[in-house]
């Protein structure tokens, strides 16, 4: 009966902004998951030169990018100092838009976590991997693949829940 | 104290709400004369601790009450008094309370000019208004109370966002909330409709002036909107196609058709359950609307802070009252048949067509904003749907609309004869595509076929609304009787096509001819633009009430007169310490200067050096708020006219009676 | 905390400086492909902007990287490939023609057929039968006629 139609209309919209009120429309999930990292050959911090994505392949690492500006950084930072030394996770640090005296003061400050930190001054290393806000972490599996991005601040639970299963999978 | 007060109001507006859904309802139920009186008082004590309630949030702005949270979220010691009333509506649960004063409102008017209608038709309708205000007061008194104390009281409030401190805030809000509110008295009309198996033409004469002033108020709402954003955003748009914006226009093209609609109801006693399942869809997206603001499920730079629990409630509202209209819809519908023929060329007919375009582009705006969110759901990932989309889908489904308007008023109702029509429609036709291509080519010396196509539009409903008009005027004898002969109803649809006309023009105009450069200037440099030669005066610091700024001064000659002197402004505002772009137009009707600061290039904090400026240059941008305030004006005169205002008597002559169930 | 200040205070200029010189070297219809496209790529960390009219940092980097492509010869579609390459498809406003736009692209001229056709059914629907009244006259010329 075509007087059913309107209340069948309204149902499915129903369903959709049920559904739609568990995701967060801000969230923008990359499409460079699967594909190996993004090229890139940049200096690094604090040591001679330089370092390149060949440098991520032969085990699972995270790529994580910040700034000394950067607010949610600073939220996040206790959980990766805490990854790096209680779990011997090897995280690369990628500084992005920053001048490196202010990353050099920054660190020193709060604590590194990363075996290396790669200068991005410019952003260009951000601008490849589709980084649109810092912080944001990339997993990346032996082969130098990513396999996971973790936008916004690194917590326990998304280390526990979603990424420790993968770098556990990814050491071979 | 006042606080509390207000608060109490809304419990005790919640009491009166419920009392006037259930005793009336019994009354309808049990043909009791009583309990159908009981709506009128029990809807007008509702309305009157609304108001009461409204009152006291506005005192507590206007006395810096800083120990309300939601004052003090909202307001500050240096903010000016003006936007201390308006913070009132500047965010989420204010903007609430803002809406049950809006529908204490409309329900206060229906509860006193019924005098027309059956008592039970009354009693219902006042029913079913108050299940919406009962929906909302439940909201704002679960969730989203402005009345919450904040203790330790602040010395001094977060300040009001600074892009809601402009005179478009003072008025924006209310006139769209008087048209998102009063399509719920369409809706209540048709519930009342089905409720009672009666739809007649009378029935149709009672909605239409209702109905018709909800969506004039709501057409002002959204073209005031629409000024504002231009004036207040620094980029010179005028319409984003954000899902706040389409929130707002999908009901407006539903209640254009609902209008449309009730006249063939009412002239023809024809679709019936149409016109019925349009009001409920009318209000159904206002509700829609409401939901997509204050949901978060959307981003917008107009949406309220979200909470999804709060989203939760406004879904589970929306899906009791609309499902419950839509399921009544399917039972008692296929009651309300129509006796009558209808043919497509006829004005019913192209009445009908008109329908369908305006609905389906209502159905294509909301399938456009809701489409992300659908692939998203289904996790297909994340996808954007913004201008370029709804410009190509709206456009073309916009065309057939204007054509029909110019043919309308000149076909007669059950049947009309091509021979007749085309004559009528020569001399238009002939001025509407000599003016598209002249007029262009005279202002701008070269006129590209979007124009050409654009301007016809424009001029075509132009031409042929002051024609009807001519033609009305011209067969009575003297100039008195025809102004004042020509019934107001058909001065006011003239009136509203002519101003789709003209707004038709703008939008071609403004999007063909627009020049914009960003460009950087020294003080006391010059550049051109179209014409015109603007040199920058430099820029010095002010002081406002609440805000420091940069202000800029620059003068803009055209052949070596001063046109105007603008004043760009860089604003910090002192509280938030967020930075806005005050932007400087000067306009006549037949342009827009359109001046912003961008950036200060120079190294020093004085920022009296260089600085980066956006300059544009926009034809015919007041055209198109011209043409939504004549829309608006056209409505005015549509529904006041006389026939609205007929005694009970007259009414039994002129009523006609058809399917009862 | 200082050199933080600082840093945030020069961004602003160093966007201001961009916005100027964004069209710098561009010829007419270089200037036109870039004003065209910034105004269909969206802003990523804005509240729903495209990169044209956002000042946010982000904003300023897409543009130059607009114009870089531009001036370097890519043609737009090689542009809006680049971006989505990184950010996915949500950075076009103008939403690609694929699979899963197939229903938002054909919805609308869909809709609009299927309601024009139903529009003219009902029109024939409400069409009132005239034979049944020549048969009336038919039987009552008949019984007259038997009658007479």
């Amino acid at each position: 009966m075509r007087y059913l139609i309107p209340v069948l209309i309204l149902a499915g919209l129903v369903v959709l902004f049920a559904a739609g009120l568990k995701n967060d429309p801000r969230e923008v999930p990359s499409p460079l998951i699967g594909k190996p990292a993004p090229a890139f050959n940049l200096k690094l911090l604090g040591e001679e030169g330089s370092y390149s994505n060949a440098d991520l392949k032969g085990r699972p690492v995270l790529v994580n990018f910040f700034a000394s500006w950067c607010e949610g950084c600073q939220v996040e930072h206790p959980v990766l100092l805490k990854l790096a030394k209680e779990s011997n996770v090897e995280i690369i640090g990628m500084d992005y838009k920053d001048a490196p005296e202010d990353a050099t003061q920054w660190l020193a400050r709060h604590g590194s976590p990363y075996r290396k930190v790669i200068l991005d001054n410019e952003g260009t290393a951000g601008l490849d991997w589709g980084v649109y806000g810092v912080p944001e972490t990339f997993v990346l599996n032996a082969d130098g693949v990513i396999v996971y991005k973790q936008i916004g601040p690194m917590t326990e639970a998304a280390w526990r829940e979603k990424i420790a299963p993968l770098m556990a999978g990814a050491a071979k | 104290m006042i606080s509390e007060l207000g608060h109490f109001a809304l419990i005790l507006a919640l009491g009166a709400a419920l009392i006037q859904i259930f005793v009336p309802a019994y009354g309808v139920w049990k043909r009791d004369p009583r309990a159908l009186a009981v709506a009128t008082s029990a809807a007008q004590t509702q309305a009157m601790l609304v108001f009461f309630a409204f009152g006291c949030l506005t005192w507590s702005f206007v006395y810096s009450d800083f120990s309300v949270a939601y004052v003090a979220a909202n307001s500050n010691l240096e903010l000016p008094m003006v936007y201390r009333v308006t913070a009132v509506w500047g965010a989420h649960e204010g903007s609430l309370l803002l809406w049950v004063a809006i529908l204490g409102g409309w329900t206060l008017a229906v509860s006193i000019f019924n005098r027309r209608l059956p008592a039970d038709i009354t009693a219902t309708t006042l029913a079913v208004l108050g299940t919406v205000s009962v929906g909302f007061l439940l909201f704002m008194l679960l969730t989203s109370n402005p009345f919450d104390r904040l203790f330790p009281v602040p010395l001094d409030g977060k300040d009001l966002n600074p892009l809601l401190q402009d005179p478009g805030m003072v008025i924006h809000p209310p006139m769209l909330y008087m048209g998102y509110v009063g399509f719920s008295v369409a809706f209540a009309f048709a519930i009342a409709a089905l409720v009672s198996g009666r739809l007649d033409s009378a029935w149709a004469r009672w909605t239409r002036p209702w109905t018709t002033t909800a969506w004039l108020f709501m057409t002002l709402g959204i073209t005031l909107g629409s000024w504002w954003a231009y004036h207040v955003l620094g980029w010179g748009g005028w319409w984003f196609w954000d899902p706040v914006e389409n929130a707002s226009f999908m009901p407006w093209l539903v209640g254009t058709a609902l209008i449309h609609s009730l006249a063939v109801t009412e002239k023809r006693g024809l679709l019936k359950s149409w016109t019925v399942l349009l009001a409920i869809l009318a209000f159904g997206l206002s509700l829609l609307g409401t939901f997509l603001v204050r949901s978060g499920v959307i981003v917008s730079v107009h949406a309220f802070a979200s909470d999804p629990a709060r989203g939760v409630f406004i879904l589970g509202f929306l899906t009791i009252i609309l499902g419950a209209s839509f399921l009544l819809y399917a039972w008692r519908a296929p009651k309300l048949t129509s006796e009558g023929e209808m043919t497509l060329f006829s004005r019913e007919g192209l009445l009908l067509i008109n329908n369908v375009f305006l609905v389906v582009a209502s159905a294509s705006v909301l399938l456009g904003t809701l489409y992300p969110l659908l692939v998203d759901a289904l996790e297909l990932g994340k996808i954007s749907v913004g201008p370029p989309y709804f410009n190509a889908v709206f456009l073309p489904l916009f065309a057939p609309l204007v054509l029909m308007v110019g043919v309308a008023a000149t076909v007669p109702w059950k049947r009309a004869k091509l021979g007749d029509i085309v004559r009528h429609l020569r001399v238009p036709l002939i001025i509407a595509i000599a003016a598209a291509i002249v007029v262009p080519l005279y202002i701008h010396g070269h006129a590209p076929v979007a124009v050409i196509a654009g301007g016809f539009l424009g001029f075509w409903a132009i031409v042929t609304a002051v024609q009807e008009i001519w033609r009305r005027m011209r067969a009575k004898t003297t100039l008195s009787a025809g102004l004042f002969g020509v019934p107001r109803g058909v001065w006011g649809m003239s009136l509203a096509h002519f101003g789709l006309g003209v707004w038709a023009l703008g939008v071609t105009f403004v999007s063909s001819y627009s020049v914009e450069k960003d460009v950087r200037l020294s003080p006391g440099q010059s550049i051109d633009l179209s014409g015109y030669e603007f040199r920058f005066d430099g820029v010095e610091p002010h002081v406002g009430p609440n805000y420091d700024s940069d202000y800029g001064t620059v003068t803009i000659e055209h052949h070596g007169e001063v046109v105007a002197t603008v004043h760009p402004e860089k604003r910090l505002y002192r509280a938030t310490q967020q930075m806005m772009t005050e932007a400087a137009v000067d306009h006549t009707p037949l342009r827009d200067i359109y001046v912003a600061l961008g950036e200060p290039l120079s190294e020093d904090a004085s920022h009296t050096g260089d600085w980066a400026l956006r300059l544009y240059y926009k034809p015919m941008m007041r055209l198109v708020w011209l043409g939504g305030a004549f829309m608006v004006l056209g409505g005015v005169l549509a529904a006041t006219d006389r026939r609205y205002r007929l005694t009970r008597a007259a009414e039994a002559n002129v009523a006609t009676n058809s399917a009862v169930v | 905390m200082r050199t933080l200040l600082l840093l945030l205070a020069l961004l602003p200029s160093l966007a201001g400086a961009t916005m100027a010189a964004d069209v710098a070297g561009m010829d007419a219809s270089q200037e036109a492909r870039y004003r065209t496209l910034i105004h269909e790529l969206r802003c990523l960390v804005c509240q729903n902007q495209n990169i044209a009219d956002s000042d946010a940092p982000l904003a300023t980097d897409l543009r130059n990287q607009v114009r870089r492509q531009i001036l370097a010869g890519e043609n737009n579609q090689q542009i809006k490939d680049y971006l989505t390459q990184r950010y996915g498809d949500f950075v076009l406003y103008n939403p690609p023609f694929k699979l899963i736009t197939l229903l938002l692209w054909l919805g609308p001229a869909v809709l609009v057929l299927l309601a024009l056709v139903m529009a003219y059914l009902f029109t024939r629907r409400t069409r009132k039968p005239s034979t049944a009244t020549a048969l009336d006259e038919e039987k009552l010329r008949k019984l007259l006629d038997e009658n007479k």
